[in-house]
């Protein structure tokens, strides 16, 4: 075991030493590592970052929430079975919250409405078009997490009496009111006024999935009062607004009970037979989720697999540039197995000089690829990028690894060497 | 004169009988060796000579445990090393053997220190003994102020004395030196041997392997090898003898 160290030791300095006599052959073998380890670092940040907003998108959603809508959360073929269901009615949660109510150890806690439309908000000179306007109820801080970073969400009086008051979302206080308080501000939205009362905190967007940045939520009785949803087509005929039912559940590891819950009481909503298939969809985050995967996947294994091959071309380098060097030390090795060495001291020697090279380059391309993450993420605030310590380790243990296995071909032939053809080697 | 006063009657070192080495060279067979036996005791100072092709390099390479025979039986210190394998080699290589080449094979990047620590290290020394033991054996051989020097900042006899304590550290049971003195000038060639001679006065054993007689004279036994075979084995060096043998 203390041989073992020292030979360690000695192999490392022998590394070090014949970096240094031949500098400018291990610069440039190191720095096809460079690249390498550069252009899988910076996917790996921009994967984790991609998983970041995904993950902080769907955090919308919530996890123990479901959604009763009119269509599935998930590609369907047969999409005129779904295009003749009845529309989901907002008064809906009011006869499931009844229903919870009634039934001893429920599920299911609360059921909240939301209504939705694109509409265009105004102040003073500033305009912001086409904003996803929601109408609601004061539980709806129940099923989604709302976070102000001025004022707050509109309470239950002024839910149940529908008052003119909005919580506008980040990006849309950020237009309107770019350089004051909007709180206590009046907005108008077609033609009607309505106080903000909340400004949510900023939540960011992530490949145009749904983000709070942009919205505005109002007291379901005052949407009601003022926009219709009948009215809402657009030009292609297609009805724009929509109305859903959010439920939150208790436990959410109960999730599929509380969906099934949920079901029965839906079908008592809607009065269907038994034999009767559901006219409406129960979804939830998971199911989302299970949709986009996939795609999140397939986007990190082939960005990975395209910039691992640079890595790949990386260490075959690596592994051309130990060969000349076994080839070069051919005496050198015949001189030290005649004082001694066994083939694991000569194998040794070899996979650490390898191993120091490609360590060398890992350091040197990380150090850059963490600028260059630094900078984009000055340049590009939005740019999901995600820098982080797993990624440190995991670059490095990359970069040991392309050492290893890169040079372990030529050490494993340098090992074999018949030490009277090495020292007769010239 | 240069023979043994006193025939040397210490323990057997090398105890070699009838070894054979045959090699493949494409479709032939070549018989390097056909049959040699050989007997070494301690503190003997033998010279192998020969023409090239006699099989001198194999039945070196046999000695310093580098290749191992096709038959016969080989026994070093007691031990059977004809069939031992390459790990087994590299360790009575490493205590048993001290190797000194022509072209001296010292690490170009090392300083004469760590040169001669290198043996001590595959031996698995602690760095402290290890220290100590290559500046003694430095020292040693006339080179205590040259210890950080490397290689290429020393003379070309400066540079085998480096590898003669290289050779010595490990306190070898014998000193295989090939060709010792062949890339150095004559009078450096001289201070080497009697360098050897030295070491042999202290105990050592010391195998020569040359082609060249005035270095042979320098060893208290000489064999003479021609075909693969020992054509001569006679004490001491008798140049009249030996012009026979050669013509």
């Amino acid at each position: 075991m203390k041989r073992f160290l020292y030979e360690l030791e000695e192999s490392w300095r022998i590394a070090y030493a014949q970096m240094r006599s031949n500098l400018t052959r291990s610069t440039l073998t190191a720095l096809g590592v460079i690249i390498g380890i550069v252009a899988v670092t910076l996917m790996g940040t921009a994967i984790g970052g991609i998983q970041v907003g995904f993950d902080k998108s769907m955090a919308v959603l919530g996890d123990d929430v479901l959604y009763v809508t009119q269509w599935p959360w998930k590609p369907v073929d047969d999409w005129w079975n779904y295009r003749d269901r009845k529309k989901i009615q907002t008064e809906y949660a009011e006869t499931i919250n009844r229903m919870i109510a009634a039934t001893p150890n429920s599920n299911l806690m609360v059921a909240v409405p939301t209504s939705s439309l694109m509409r265009s908000i105004k102040y003073g000179g500033n305009e912001v078009e086409n904003v996803f306007t929601l109408g609601t109820t004061s539980d709806f801080t129940v099923t989604s997490t709302i976070d102000c970073k001025e004022g707050r969400f509109f309470n239950e009086i002024e839910s149940r009496t529908g008052a003119q008051v909005v919580v506008i979302g980040y990006d849309v206080a950020n237009v309107l009111f770019p350089s004051e308080s909007p709180i206590d501000k009046f907005v108008l939205i077609s033609g009607h006024l309505f106080k903000v009362i909340g400004v949510n905190a900023r939540q960011g967007t992530f490949l145009g999935l749904f983000s709070w940045d942009s919205m505005v939520a109002m007291p379901l009785a005052a949407f009601n009062k003022y926009f219709n949803l009948k009215n809402e087509v657009d030009v292609r005929g297609q009805n724009q607004g929509e109305s859903d039912v959010r439920v939150k559940v208790k436990d959410k590891i109960k999730l599929a009970e509380a969906k099934d819950e949920l079901t029965g009481m839906m079908r008592r909503v809607r009065g269907l037979a038994p034999e009767k298939k559901e006219d409406f969809s129960i979804n939830e985050q998971q199911a989302f989720k299970s949709t986009l995967d996939p795609v999140k996947n397939t986007i990190a294994i082939a960005g990975l697999f395209i910039t691992g091959l640079s890595l790949f071309v990386g260490a075959i380098g690596i592994m051309n540039i130990t060969f000349v060097s076994v080839k070069e030390r051919t005496k050198e090795i015949g001189t030290r197995k005649a004082l001694g060495a066994r083939r694991r001291t000569i194998l040794l020697q070899f996979l650490i000089e390898s191993t120091a090279l490609c360590l060398l380059g890992g350091f040197i391309g990380l150090t850059l690829a963490y600028f260059m993450c630094f900078g984009i993420g000055k340049a590009f605030p939005s740019f999901p990028i995600q820098f982080s310590f797993g990624l440190v380790v995991a670059s490095m243990i990359v970069s040991v690894l392309t050492g290893l296995i890169s040079g372990f071909a030529p050490a494993w032939s340098a090992s074999r060497l018949d030490p009277v053809t090495a020292l007769r080697y010239e | 004169m240069n023979a043994y006063s006193v025939r040397p009657t210490g323990p057997m070192v090398i105890d070699i009988e009838n070894i054979t080495k045959d090699y493949v060279m494409g479709e032939e067979i070549v018989r390097a060796l056909r049959g040699v036996s050989l007997q070494i005791r301690r503190n003997e100072y033998l010279a192998v000579m020969g023409p090239s092709g006699s099989g001198k390099s194999t039945l070196m390479n046999m000695l310093g445990c580098l290749d191992t025979p096709t038959s016969g039986r080989y026994e070093f210190n007691g031990r059977n090393v004809a069939d031992m394998d390459d790990d087994e080699l590299a360790a009575i290589r490493n205590r048993e053997i001290g190797f000194v080449f022509q072209t001296f094979n010292l690490l170009p990047r090392a300083t004469s220190l760590r040169n001669v620590e290198l043996p001590l290290i595959y031996a698995g020394m602690d760095p402290e003994a290890r220290q100590e033991r290559a500046t003694q054996a430095l020292t040693d051989v006339g080179l205590g102020d040259r210890i950080q020097h490397k290689p290429n900042e020393l003379s070309g006899g400066q540079r085998q004395r480096v590898a003669i304590a290289r050779a010595l550290v490990n306190n070898p049971s014998i000193i295989l030196a090939d060709e010792p003195t062949g890339n150095l000038d004559s009078k450096t060639g001289e201070e080497i041997m009697a360098l050897l001679e030295d070491l042999y006065q202290r105990g050592h054993t010391i195998i020569l392997v040359t082609h060249e007689r005035d270095i042979a004279a320098h060893a208290r036994r000489t064999i003479h090898l021609r075909d693969g075979v020992i054509e001569m084995d006679h004490p001491g060096f008798i140049p009249e003898l030996d012009a026979a043998v050669a013509s």
